[in-house]
């Protein structure tokens, strides 16, 4: 049975440099870097010290409130360097990949004979607990904690991102294997979301609850989801699994191996061809986008343009991500660029911006703030595309200020930093929506727990 | 070296210095600044706050060019009451433009010269860039203040205004009380006498009370509260060839910025709509009290409870109030639903005060004034509206 959900309010940006369909692969990277700060909230106590051998699979660091919880390298070679910050808190570690690759066996596994206990333990094993995350406060999920429900979006509706239909394309058995492993982990449903008109691969999984997704983004987003199936109440918890990292797990319990290869969709117009390459969580950016990639005044973003961060020329494919976006930077001055009309932006309003006359021109957007950061003024814009049952600038206002109570009660256990992304790109006091919601969330995980 | 680089050297030179958020203030007003996003999102729209406050600009324009001429035309309506006769032949004339370039532009001047000075003053001493507010709010002083208004006494209350309505909060985005409203409020209560009756309305007639040569200009309201008539015709009023405060008399083209400030998505349909809802509403209520006979005509306050209530929409200030003054986005409502409440109270109060204010007929300003205050109680009820709806969802839940 699949329960439709369609979203009205909400924005599509069209950007220049969709990724064409054609998939590379890319050479192995001679250096592969893991951040511990893509897994926000975890504090990090390394296992690997510099120098030391490790296969593809095997532990780098654990997360110092649960030792259960481990981080993988995603190659076999040795850790050459240790970059440590403030307070010698570790935020790079680098392996130098071996040539041959050699994986860690984690032993084949049947999740359809494995109690919840044993598959937690599996995946604690083999570094795949990270791959799940949970709601709220949108981190690493606590393994001591029950989910009421586990969500998987299968639609990507962000600006440019990549098409999880083409780069799941023949991972059926993975997935399948994945699912039949997590949802032992739920006493609740497990809830797949796939584009409306869509054939994903996630379709036809069973043990499943299905959803058809329709509209703008953030349809897409698994939080706009989980609030249209089952929102989260107070005291509830749900997790969430991307699904590229389901193939991850699925091939570990099929292989036995901890395999970091992904599909990475290459978008933005400084691309001189968008388009996809196989990568391994961790590599160069690089290494697989040399010859393709302009850099010449180029802003490059591990992750989409919204929620995306910004890395450097010789910055690594994050964990979570499986898109690069290139675009150019924004730092000229415009003559008259806050009275002139506007042709080549996107807007929601009209206000001599004429975005609205052309709904499916492709924009090539650059970084620049298109004015200056101000005090919260106009309102009701955000509301025409948060499609959450959440005032948003009420709970902006309730984070900002810090009142707990308010942030329970107007709805902060129900947002993550993306949700918001779109009423920052539009929000004309150029507000830094996420960073606000991701400090109250954390302030909220670590006064209520 | 081009007029960018200059500048942008010039910005470098100002930075962290007292005086940079006043060279800021020039420097983006020639060029948007070439900041980029730092974290967040990587991209932004195209709309900024100088945008969205110059849209509302624009859509004053065409008010304060009809009040240019308007100036003009009632004073020498007043000295030859034939001029009426022929309002097309007689309205768009340089003499009457002229009259509103000496005097309707020093208005605008003072406005906007005090109102920034202010700004700026206030900017550099607590190091925050000048913020867009003062330019809508400049604008909409001189379009709401009787013609003959003293500019010393405008520059008082344009301080006034922008020091107590705005600055002690912190601020364009932090004031509970609209600035505009504020100043008019102020030179109402300050100069009463100067500033109701029946000689401030049009250009000279303040100077020539006593002489032969003296002339009146009594509003419709004000002829109204008193149990008269006029004989401005129904176009008059719709078109504004009648006397009030600068721009504010001519409802068809308040309805025109109306259209465009709802085209662009600039200003609140929906606290526009409402409030002429509520005025509309409170407008036949008076009108069934005087059917009822209920009130008589010997009654002080039959001249107003008797007029049409579509008439009230059109005359004194409740178009401009609506469309410009209500919908301010940082002293109105903020929710959806709350700007309907909002705009409703606003309507209905301000026919009510216009009814039973026995010293100046229009109660626009204050009922939005009034309604400012209660704004934040709206919203607060319509919030937590939500927060009960997502406590019964828990329950519904655990139950």
């Amino acid at each position: 049975m699949s329960k439709d959900i369609r979203i009205k309010k909400g924005l599509d940006i069209k950007l220049v440099g969709v990724a064409e369909k054609t998939t590379t692969q890319s050479s192995l990277s001679s250096v592969y870097a893991i951040k511990p700060e893509d897994f926000h909230g975890i504090t990090p106590k390394l296992i690997a010290r510099e120098g030391a051998k490790v296969k593809a699979g095997e532990a780098l660091f654990y997360s110092k409130s649960d030792e259960r919880i481990l981080f993988p390298s995603p190659v076999s070679g040795t850790v050459t360097e240790v970059i440590r910050g403030e307070r010698r808190k570790v935020l790079t570690v680098k392996i130098a990949a071996d040539a041959q690759q050699d994986f860690k066996d984690f032993g084949v596994k049947d999740a359809s004979k494995m109690t919840g206990e044993e598959v937690k333990n599996h995946l604690f094993a083999a570094g795949c607990w990270p791959f799940i995350k949970q709601r709220p406060y949108d981190v690493v999920a606590n393994p001591n904690q029950t989910p009421k429900a586990i969500f998987i979006s299968a639609y990507a509706s962000a600006p440019l991102a990549a098409d999880l239909e083409y780069t799941l394309a023949g991972k059926e058995v993975e997935l399948q294997a994945a699912i039949s492993a997590i949802s032992k982990l739920t006493a609740g449903k497990v809830h797949v979301s796939v584009g409306a008109n869509s054939n994903s691969p996630l379709a036809k999984l069973s043990g499943i609850e299905l959803h058809k997704v329709s509209g703008p983004h953030p349809s897409g987003n698994v939080g706009t989801q989980i609030a249209k199936i089952d929102p989260i109440n107070k005291g509830e918890v749900v997790w969430v699994v991307a699904p590229q990292d389901l193939v991850i797990i699925g091939e570990l319990l099929l292989t036995g191996k901890f395999n970091a290869t992904r599909i990475v969709a290459l978008t933005g117009s400084k691309f001189a061809k968008p388009q996809y390459v196989a990568a391994i969580i961790g590599a160069s950016v690089a290494s697989f986008t040399k010859g393709n990639l302009n850099t010449d005044n180029t802003r490059i973003i591990s992750g989409n343009v919204l929620s995306g961060i910004k890395i450097k020329e010789t910055g690594f494919l994050r964990y979570y991500d499986n898109q690069i976006t290139a675009i150019p930077e924004g730092d000229d001055y415009e003559f008259f660029g806050w009275n002139k009309p506007v042709f080549d932006k996107v807007s929601t309003t009209r206000a001599f911006t004429f975005s609205w006359l052309n709904p499916n021109k492709k924009y090539d957007l650059t970084t620049n703030t298109n004015g200056e950061h101000r005090a919260f003024v106009v309102t009701g814009s955000y509301e025409q595309v948060f499609p959450l049952d959440i005032y948003p600038m009420q709970l902006l206002k309730a984070f900002m200020y810090k009142d707990l109570d308010e942030m329970e009660a107007l709805g902060g256990y129900e947002v993550a930093p993306e949700d918001f992304a779109l009423t920052e790109f539009i929000c004309v006091s150029k507000q830094p929506h996420q960073k606000i919601i991701r400090e109250g969330l954390d302030l909220m995980r670590q006064e209520l727990g | 070296m081009s007029l960018k680089q200059n500048l942008h050297n010039l910005k470098e030179k100002y930075k962290g210095t007292k005086m940079a958020p006043a060279f800021n203030a020039i420097h983006t007003f020639l060029y948007m600044p070439n900041d980029v996003t730092h974290g967040g999102t990587h991209i932004k729209a195209a709309d900024d706050l100088k945008r969205t406050m110059n849209m509302v600009i624009i859509s004053l324009l065409p008010c304060l060019l009809f009040g240019m001429y308007n100036a003009g035309y009632q004073h020498y309506a007043a000295i030859d009451p034939s001029l009426r006769d022929n309002v097309l032949a007689n309205f768009f004339t340089f003499d009457n433009l002229w009259i509103g370039i000496i005097k309707v532009l020093p208005l605008v001047i003072v406005s906007y010269g005090v109102g920034l000075g202010v700004e700026f003053i206030f900017a550099i001493i607590k190091g925050h860039e000048v913020e867009e507010g003062y330019l809508v709010t400049g604008m909409l002083v001189p379009l709401i203040v009787p013609i003959d208004t003293p500019l010393w006494m405008l520059s008082v209350a344009v301080v006034f205004g922008v020091v107590i309505g705005k600055e002690v909060f912190g601020g364009t985005g932090m004031n509970i009380l609209n600035p505009a409203l504020t100043i008019r409020a102020f030179l109402f209560f300050a100069y009463p006498t100067w500033m109701s009756g029946d000689k401030v309305w049009v250009y000279d007639a303040v100077n020539r009370a006593g002489t032969v040569d003296a002339i009146s200009g009594e509003t419709v309201l004000g002829s109204y509260a008193q149990n008269l008539t006029t004989n401005y015709s129904i176009f008059d009023k719709f078109f504004g060839f009648i006397p009030g405060s600068v721009g504010e008399t001519s409802t068809f083209l308040i309805l025109l910025g109306a259209a465009f400030l709802i085209f662009t998505k600039i200003g609140s349909w929906r606290i526009i709509v409402s409030t002429f809802l509520g005025a509309a509403a409170m407008g036949m209520i008076f009108n069934q009290v005087v059917a009822a006979d209920i009130i008589t005509s010997s009654s002080k306050f039959y001249g107003l409870m008797s007029t049409a209530w579509w008439e009230h929409l059109m005359i004194g200030g409740l178009a401009f109030g609506a469309v410009y003054m209500a919908t301010d986005p940082v002293t109105a409502s903020q929710t959806n639903k709350g700007k309907w409440i909002y705009g409703f109270l606003i309507g209905f109060i301000s026919i009510m005060i216009r009814v039973f204010n026995p010293a100046y007929p229009e109660g626009v300003f204050l009922a939005i004034l009034l309604m400012n205050v209660f704004a934040p109680t709206i919203d607060h009820y319509v919030v937590q509206g939500n927060v009960k709806n997502r406590l019964k969802r828990a329950k519904v839940k655990t139950a």
